[in-house]
């Protein structure tokens, strides 16, 4: 088994010592970091946007007086004694970033206009109306005869909590929160099949054309060649998600540092919450919440049991197709569709299991092995019955089995055929044959 | 001497033609021995299931005395294949030690003999180079020393000239002689004729799977010799008569070629000919070159085996 070490550390080390290797592994956390970090800064930037307005209020809406939010740095000046088409081309000299126009005699409110040189921030924009909003209704309260603090306490804004009553007591419905950590495992399963499946593919194909593989198999056999390939390809896979991990992990302890500004107004939770409309810091708590009752631990072993399950079987088909092909790309690409299928129809089936984990759909494409890693990772977070849990990575196991046996036949013969297109049929020929 | 390898009654069947049927050989220790044939002969064939590659059909390998074993007898032996394969990306150096340790050598018995080949090949600036940085007789040489690294008992060469230019071909092939002077056996699988001549002390020859002829480079010769001599005159004779003895077949700038028949020998020929007072400065004789024999073997049957077809829906 010495060989097998051997073949391991030489797929490892020319994969890791390679300057893409560096590259994609310092570049993804950075430009996933990166990204994040420009959302929020756009975000924030757009809050503490500091806008001078002029309010021409025909209609008298403000009654002259505005009140600035908690957070708003803006400025808002009443103009008298001005007209739209006077002020339009003035408001910029005097200052003012902004024009907004309240037309007069107008019930509906249909004709106000906000007038800037370039595109308003949509945040700004969002939060112009809000304030015209509340005065409109306040307007329209007093005029229908309604105290405005009454109609406060009358409105109501609740939200549902779901109960889920599975045997081990009650837990609180993590609905939404599942639904992204299964769909992102879920998404990262099907990209780490595909990503280092083609990588097996490819290194096997090299050896091909490069007509290394007759000198190894001289050496050693072809299986310990194809497994060696497989694991030490899949040891590459860990070691960059591992690096990805930690990396994302130290970016996120020095942004703060570096951009503290950014970070100490994100980690105030009001601030955020205005940041976005949609998520209050009520949902904020639940996301935390949801998060924290996850089952992070069945998770993240089954994240890790699949990944590595599931690697394995679709490596060793790719490496069956990969000793087949001679040179072709096209006919690479028709000999991968097979198995790219049952890797694409796992993905469809997991975006419905996140929505219907129960559906007979899911449950037989969480244990069908050819979908199951990527099936599995989008019900696991809702909760799935042992038995189907245990069947599923049973089966999985023995497929992987199977795969590998039978795929190390048409390795074995194929890696040595030069120069002549196989058919399917030759394939199962070599299947079947005895020896 | 001993044998090192037996292959008897040998056979492998594809599904579309018999690649190897009913082959058997013997190969002394320390020779040289020639494997020749046409293209698609079975050669590579061969050589794969002497190097474990391909399990044989029927038949028996014995190696050293023993039942070939392929997963151990395997260190014991170097095949360099006729389509050279190298890692493009690897470097040279880690190359080489990543072959020579599969072979079962430890890392740092590797790399003092690669060091040691590096050195007698002046190869030592190459160590940090890749692959697809050398010219192919440079990556043919690192294949050579690939090849030969882990001291091998049996070496089996597959055309191991092909692409060298004539400096790096006599290079190769003085260390081809030194391995065999000091031990090792040599397989050397070819269709290139004049350098079996050189080279192997035995020969065989493939054509269709099947080992068509077997012997020492000379008693080949000797066997199919046509008693052809070639006679040096100081001043060439317009015709000589027509006699029981010889008959001429064809002429030289300074000579003639003879033709002996049969139950007469070459001091006849001179005694005719002396007595009839021709000037003689050379006489000698003309064996036919393996290339002449190659040819008149192989002759009539088609150089790319047509596919023979056996059944294979049973």
């Amino acid at each position: 088994m010495n060989k097998i070490r051997l073949i391991i550390e030489r797929e490892y080390m020319t994969r890791v010592k390679r300057k893409s290797f560096l590259l994609t592994t310092l570049l993804v956390p950075l430009v996933i970091v990166g990204f994040y970090a420009i959302i929020i800064a756009v975000s924030i930037s757009g809050e503490s946007n500091t806008q001078r307005v002029a309010i021409l209020d025909e209609a008298n809406l403000f009654n002259g007086k505005i009140e600035a939010g908690k957070n708003d740095k803006s400025t808002y000046t009443f103009i008298q004694n001005e007209t739209e088409q006077s002020f339009k081309n003035k408001y910029k000299k005097e200052g003012y970033s902004l024009f907004l126009y309240i037309p007069r005699l107008n019930e509906e409110y249909t004709q106000i206009k906000v007038h800037s040189q370039s595109a308003v921030n949509l945040f700004v924009k969002s939060a112009l109306e809000r304030k015209i909003n509340v005065a409109i209704e306040r307007k329209r309260l007093i005029a229908a005869n309604i105290d405005p603090e009454i109609y406060k306490n009358i409105k109501a804004d609740i939200e549902i909590e779901n109960a889920i009553d599975s045997g081990k007591g009650e837990k609180k419905s993590i609905a939404g929160v599942a639904y992204a950590v299964s769909f992102i495992a879920g998404i990262l399963i099907y990209m780490i099949l595909l990503i280092y499946g083609t990588m097996v593919m490819r290194g096997v194909m090299e050896e091909k054309t490069n007509r290394i593989a007759e000198v190894i198999v001289s050496s050693a056999k072809p299986f310990q060649l194809m497994l060696g390939k497989i694991v030490g390809i899949g040891a590459v896979g860990l070691t960059q998600f591992a690096i990805w991990i930690v990396v994302m992990g130290l970016l996120q302890l020095i942004i703060p540092l570096i951009f503290p500004d950014v970070f100490s107004q994100l980690s105030n939770p009001a601030i955020t919450a205005a940041a976005s409309q949609q998520i209050n810091s009520g949902k904020l708590v639940t996301i935390l919440e949801g998060l924290h009752s996850l089952p992070i631990g069945l998770i993240l072993f089954c994240f890790i049991f699949y990944f590595l399950g599931g690697y394995l079987l679709y490596a060793a088909l790719f490496a069956a197709i990969g000793s087949v092909v001679s040179e072709d790309q096209q006919e690479a690409q028709q000999l991968v569709f097979p198995v790219m299928m049952p890797l694409i129809l796992g993905f469809v089936i997991m975006t419905k299991a996140i929505n219907d984990p129960d559906s007979g759909i899911a449950v037989f494409g969480s244990l069908f092995p050819l979908t199951s890693p990527i099936v599995m990772m989008g019900r696991v977070t809702y909760g799935v019955p042992w038995w189907q849990l245990g069947l599923s990575m049973l089966l999985l196991v023995l497929s992987f089995l199977f795969f590998t046996w039978v795929t190390a036949k048409i390795y074995r013969t194929g890696i040595l055929l030069y120069g002549k297109k196989v058919t399917w049929r030759e394939m199962w020929r070599w299947l079947v044959r005895k020896g | 001497m001993q044998n090192i390898l037996e292959v008897h009654q040998l056979k492998k069947y594809f599904a579309t033609q018999k690649a190897v049927d009913d082959v058997s050989f013997n190969i002394e220790q320390g020779s040289i021995f020639g494997m020749l044939g046409p293209n698609g002969a079975g050669k590579t064939t061969l050589l794969r299931m002497i190097t474990g590659i391909f399990f044989p059909d029927s038949g028996s390998i014995t190696f050293e005395g023993k039942k070939f074993d392929a997963i151990n007898d395997i260190i014991r032996i170097g095949y360099m294949p006729e389509e050279r394969g190298l890692y493009k990306k690897m470097k040279i150096g880690e190359q080489a030690l990543y072959l020579a340790r599969l072979k079962g050598l430890s890392k740092a018995e590797a790399m003092e003999k690669i060091r040691f080949w590096f050195q007698r090949m002046e190869m030592e600036s190459w160590w940090n180079k890749k692959v697809q940085d050398l010219s192919k007789g440079m990556s043919q040489k690192l294949q050579f020393v690939t090849t030969v690294l882990h001291e091998p008992k049996l070496i089996i060469l597959d055309e191991p000239f092909s692409g060298l230019d004539p400096v790096n071909a006599n290079l190769i092939k003085d260390e081809i002689f030194r391995l065999a002077k000091n031990g090792s056996t040599i397989i050397f699988s070819t269709h290139r004729m004049e350098q079996v001549e050189e080279i192997c002390d035995h020969i065989i020859l493939i054509n269709k799977g099947h080992k068509i002829l077997d012997g020492s480079v000379k008693n080949v010769k000797q066997e199919f010799k046509e008693n052809l001599f070639q006679v040096g005159f100081e001043k060439k004779p317009d015709a000589i008569s027509g006699n029981t003895i010889f008959e001429v077949t064809g002429e030289k700038a300074q000579g003639l070629i003879l033709k002996i028949h049969e139950g007469y020998k070459p001091h006849d020929v001179l005694q005719h000919l002396l007595a009839r007072g021709y000037e003689i400065i050379s006489f000698n004789e003309i064996l036919p070159s393996l290339n002449d024999i190659f040819i008149r073997l192989v002759e009539g049957t088609p150089l790319a085996r047509e596919f023979q077809n056996i059944n294979t829906s049973a």
